[in-house]
Formats: structure tokens, C-alpha cells, sequence
């Protein structure tokens, strides 16, 4: 029996509201600051910053800047061709990324690596924030967490 | 009060990487007909169908309306439950509550997918899962997710590649018995080193397979004189939305499913899951998974399963069976794969599990996996 099978492509097309919480953090990544939201009950600092504390589920409605740098708690060097779906096309690769322990916070924040050979990063170093020059108001405002030599 | 609730049939579809010769409904009937015939029954005998899988893989949303020739929910209560990963295990806890609580005397749970409609980009439906905003960008799928924490793993224990790749090296020879595995041949420790890197530290060879495939258990208060796989213990426990969230301070990257298996065990009476549990059928994407999530189950000690698995504790004749099946790192129809793991739990309980089965199993865990490393479990046992 012959087997058929029906093939589409299509172009999907999405925009999604980025929320308070997440637009006042892409305007501090503009501005050159990571932002973090602060609970008032049982004192967690948390990045990014969101509506409702993780611990105690207390809303958040203090906004606090972190210092540029923290911990490397893990990393992955991501080798293999995937289709990416926010672009419709495969995403580039190799690149390294990992969770980010910022000084301050009390969770991690998963985000860009500037070292392509995961040889040269351990867990446990410190990282500093590396932004670019041109800034629009993007999560692309940060370019990546860079390995603090020494 | 809760009615006792029993397993009494489980059927599975051949799982393959590409079954281009079904659809997916006549792929669902497949299982469906199969766990009626196991718990003889006519579909009459099943008062109402929970049925799931994760639509983002095919593209094909109401996924309960276009499959319902193949539960055979038409005319029938059904509902559809999809939680990732989690999908199959939930559908067995959905099933389970519907029949513990009395609204219905016979549930059958039915969960299925066909990874081969996305043409292998599994990894961009799993993406599509992610927080937009923050976490897309970053995130490779399941793959780089997993890939973080055994990176944390090995950073923490010292633990070696080779160490790890036995675990699919063991899965493989399981698999090996199990007509229904998609992934029978025996690999070799090398041959996993030897094969490409997807994911630092994670290889192909580490990681599960994509299945086309489906699976159906019948849950029941009324089981008859047939065999039974009781339900002794049941607890999921979610986790939060981010996954810098989930690896937050010192605790074990996977807490939800310590949380959960210490609930289930509570529920269960098992105070020693080493000593007590007859085989434990896993869900464990990746080789380095299968290290921590052991941990979490307190099959051994923190630190202490790469050895666990280098005694050959581990094996279907060792001290703590773990997937006689040869589990998901085998066979991974995702919407189905959680469903599975109960479907081969509640199987050693009832004996009927063939050339995989445990001599004497007697009671058994089933966990599931998904989203941001959320965690379900059920504990099945051949008493009441």
C-alpha cells in the first residue's frame, strides 16, 4: 500500500505583549541596568522581575537595579541545527549559554555566554555583563555574560 | 473518601521513528483496541476517555476532536489533558482521580504522538513552549534544558561521560526484549562517546529518541477477577515559570519529583523505596538524567547512582529494576511516553509483562517529566 503524506509550511505570525514587569525590564536593559523585583514579605530579590514572589507568592511592586555581574551556576554549548521558531529559520550554532547567579539575586537568570569553547568556563566563576553600544529596549540590549579574568 | 482504583488493562501501538503506514487516529486505535482486549472489555465498558498530547508537535490543535474515531470518545464524557512532557502521567493521574472520586466506574487515559509529522523538529515545538520574552532566545529544547543540568551534575559529583553512557548502554539491552521499544539495538559505552555532541555534555546518543506512537491504560473501581495493578500512590507537584527559578540555591535541581515521590510514598506506606519497590519504570530523557532523578526517588544517595548503575543494581534481575522497558531513552512518543511508563509499571505489578518482566514484582513506581522540571509519580501494587 502506498503511504502519502500531506506537507505543509506555513508562515506563522506572532506578537506578544511584554507585560509591566517586562517592559520596565527592557527599558533598564536600555538604559544599561538589569532590574530585579523585590518582595516585601519574605525579602526575595528575583530576575527578571515578575507580578507574584516565587516563595511566597506575595505581589512584587518593588523595582531594584543588580550589579552587572554574578556566579556561573551551570552552561551548555549548544552544537546542534534546529529551526528556530521565533525567526522560521535554523538558529545559528555553536553558541554557549547558562544560568547567571546575579549578586543580589536569589535565582538565576538564563542568558548568553561570550565564550564559544566551553573548555575555557567553569561553574563557579564569576561573570560580568557585557552590553552593546546601540540600544533599542530589547532583550538583544545585553549581548552576553563575559568570564571576569583572575 | 476515595474509591479503590485498579488498573486492569494497558495497550501500546508498535513505536516507531516514522509510521507513515497510520494515521493518527488509526495510530490511537491501535493502543485502544489493545488495552480493551487486555482488560476485556467492549467499548461500552468505558464510561468515560482522557485523552492528550502535545498538539505544538504536529500543528494540529483540538487535538481531542480530530482523534475521537481513535479513543472512541464520541458520545462519551472526554476530556483532553496536556501538560508537556508531563502529558501521559497526567492523563493516568486525571483518569485515576476521575475514578477515585466516584464520578465514573471505568476511565480509559489515551495519549499519543506522532514526532515524525514535525519532520524531526521537535526541538522547535519544545521551544514554543518557553516564556517569549526572556527564555526562546536561549533555549535549545528539552536538549539544552537537560544539557544545564547535567552540566550541574557532573560539576557537583565529578561524574564521567562513560559513566553516564551506561545508562543507555542498559536501557538498550532491556529494550532488546520489548517488541514495542522503537530503539532495540544494543550501543556500546564508545559508541555513545563516538557520537556527536548535541549539547555539551550531552551526545546523541545520550539523549531519547522521537517516536511516533500511542499508548491506553483502563483504570477502574470495579475490576473483576482479572489481574490487577492497584493504585496505591499518586502526587505531581509543579513547578514555577522560569527556569532560573527551578535552579535556584542548593536544592536538587529536579525537588518537584523528590516532593512528589516522597507524597506517593507516603500515601503508598513505603518508608525504604530501595528496599520496597520491586522496579521503578522511570521517565528519563537523558542518560545524565536518570543519575539525579534516581537520587530523587531515594533510590540511593546523593552523588551515588552513576555506581548504582556500574553494579548493575539497576538491571532487570538487580536489586532496583530500572526500566525493563529500556524507557523513554528508547522509545519517546512524548504525549504518550509518561502514559507508557505507567502502562509498563502497572504490567510487572500484573505479570503480564513477557520477556521484560521482573520475577515477583509486586509493587511499582511510574514517574513522569515535563515542562520546567515538573515532576508526577504513581505508585501500582499487585494487593489492594
Amino acid at each position: 500500500m502506498s503511504e502519502i503524506a500531506v506537507r505543509a509550511t506555513p508562515e506563522l505570525r506572532y506578537r506578544y505583549a511584554a507585560g509591566r514587569y517586562a517592559s520596565a525590564f527592557l527599558q533598564g536593559l536600555r538604559d544599561g541596568r538589569i532590574l530585579a523585583s523585590r518582595c516585601h514579605r519574605c525579602a526575595r530579590t528575583l530576575v527578571p522581575p515578575r507580578i507574584a514572589c516565587t516563595g511566597c507568592f506575595a505581589g512584587m511592586d518593588e523595582i531594584v537595579t543588580l550589579p552587572p555581574r554574578g556566579t556561573l551556576l551551570a552552561f551548555t554549548l549548544v552544537a546542534f541545527p534546529f529551526l528556530d521558531p521565533f525567526t522560521g529559520i535554523p538558529r545559528p550554532v555553536p553558541y554557549c549559554y547558562g544560568m547567571v547567579k546575579l549578586e543580589g539575586a536569589d535565582n538565576t537568570f538564563q542568558y548568553f555566554l561570550s565564550e564559544k569553547d566551553p573548555g575555557r568556563l567553569r561553574v563557579g566563576q564569576t561573570v560580568r555583563a557585557v552590553f552593546r553600544e546601540e540600544r533599542t529596549g530589547s532583550l538583544a540590549d545585553l549581548l552576553h555574560f563575559a568570564p571576569v579574568e583572575g | 473518601m476515595r474509591d479503590p482504583v485498579a488498573i486492569v488493562g494497558a495497550g501500546q501501538t508498535a513505536h516507531r521513528s516514522r509510521r507513515l503506514d497510520v494515521s493518527a487516529p488509526e495510530l490511537i486505535d491501535e493502543a485502544v483496541q489493545a488495552a480493551l482486549l487486555d482488560a476485556r472489555l467492549e467499548p461500552d465498558g468505558i464510561d468515560a476517555v482522557v485523552v492528550g498530547n502535545m498538539e505544538h508537535f504536529e500543528g494540529i490543535h483540538l487535538s481531542d476532536l480530530w482523534a475521537v474515531e481513535g479513543t472512541g470518545g464520541a458520545g462519551k464524557p472526554q476530556l483532553k489533558v496536556a501538560t508537556g512532557g508531563t502529558t501521559g502521567s497526567s492523563l493516568a493521574q486525571a483518569a485515576y482521580y476521575l475514578v477515585a472520586g466516584g464520578f465514573f466506574r471505568t476511565v480509559m487515559a489515551v495519549g499519543w504522538e506522532r514526532l515524525s509529522d514535525s519532520e524531526g523538529e521537535t526541538t522547535t515545538g519544545i521551544v514554543t513552549a518557553f516564556d517569549p520574552i526572556y527564555e526562546r532566545p536561549t533555549l535549545a529544547g528539552a536538549v539544552s534544558g537537560l544539557a544545564i543540568l547535567a552540566c550541574q551534575y557532573q560539576a557537583k559529583y565529578g561524574t564521567r561521560a562513560e559513566e553516564a553512557a551506561l545508562v543507555v548502554v542498559q536501557a538498550r539491552e532491556n529494550a532488546a526484549r520489548n517488541s514495542h521499544a522503537h530503539l532495540r539495538q544494543p550501543v556500546t559505552v564508545a559508541e555513545v562517546l563516538a557520537s556527536p555532541v548535541l549539547s555539551t555534555p550531552i551526545r546523541y546518543l545520550d539523549m531519547c529518541p522521537t517516536s511516533d506512537g500511542a499508548c491506553a491504560v483502563v483504570f477502574t473501581s470495579r475490576p473483576g477477577d482479572g489481574r490487577a495493578a492497584w493504585v496505591r500512590g499518586v502526587s505531581s507537584r509543579h513547578n514555577h515559570t522560569y527556569l532560573g527559578d527551578v535552579t535556584e540555591g542548593s536544592v536538587s535541581y529536579l525537588h518537584t519529583l523528590r516532593l512528589a515521590a516522597e507524597d506517593a510514598y507516603r500515601q503508598a506506606g513505603v518508608a525504604d523505596p530501595r528496599q520496597e519497590l520491586d522496579v521503578v519504570e522511570m521517565y528519563e530523557p537523558c542518560t545524565w538524567a536518570a543519575f539525579e532523578w534516581a537520587e530523587a526517588l531515594g533510590l540511593c544517595g546523593p552523588g551515588e547512582a552513576a555506581r548504582m548503575w556500574a553494579e548493575g543494581a539497576t538491571r532487570r534481575d538487580g536489586e532496583i529494576p530500572v526500566n525493563p522497558s529500556g524507557g523513554v531513552l528508547c522509545t519517546n512518543p512524548i504525549g504518550a511516553t509518561g502514559l507508557i511508563r505507567v502502562a509498563e509499571a502497572s504490567m510487572q505489578v500484573r505479570g503480564t509483562a513477557g520477556e521484560r518482566q521482573v520475577d515477583g514484582a509486586r509493587l511499582a513506581l511510574a514517574t513522569g517529566f515535563g515542562g520546567s522540571f515538573w515532576s508526577e509519580v504513581m505508585v501500582l501494587a499487585a494487593e489492594r
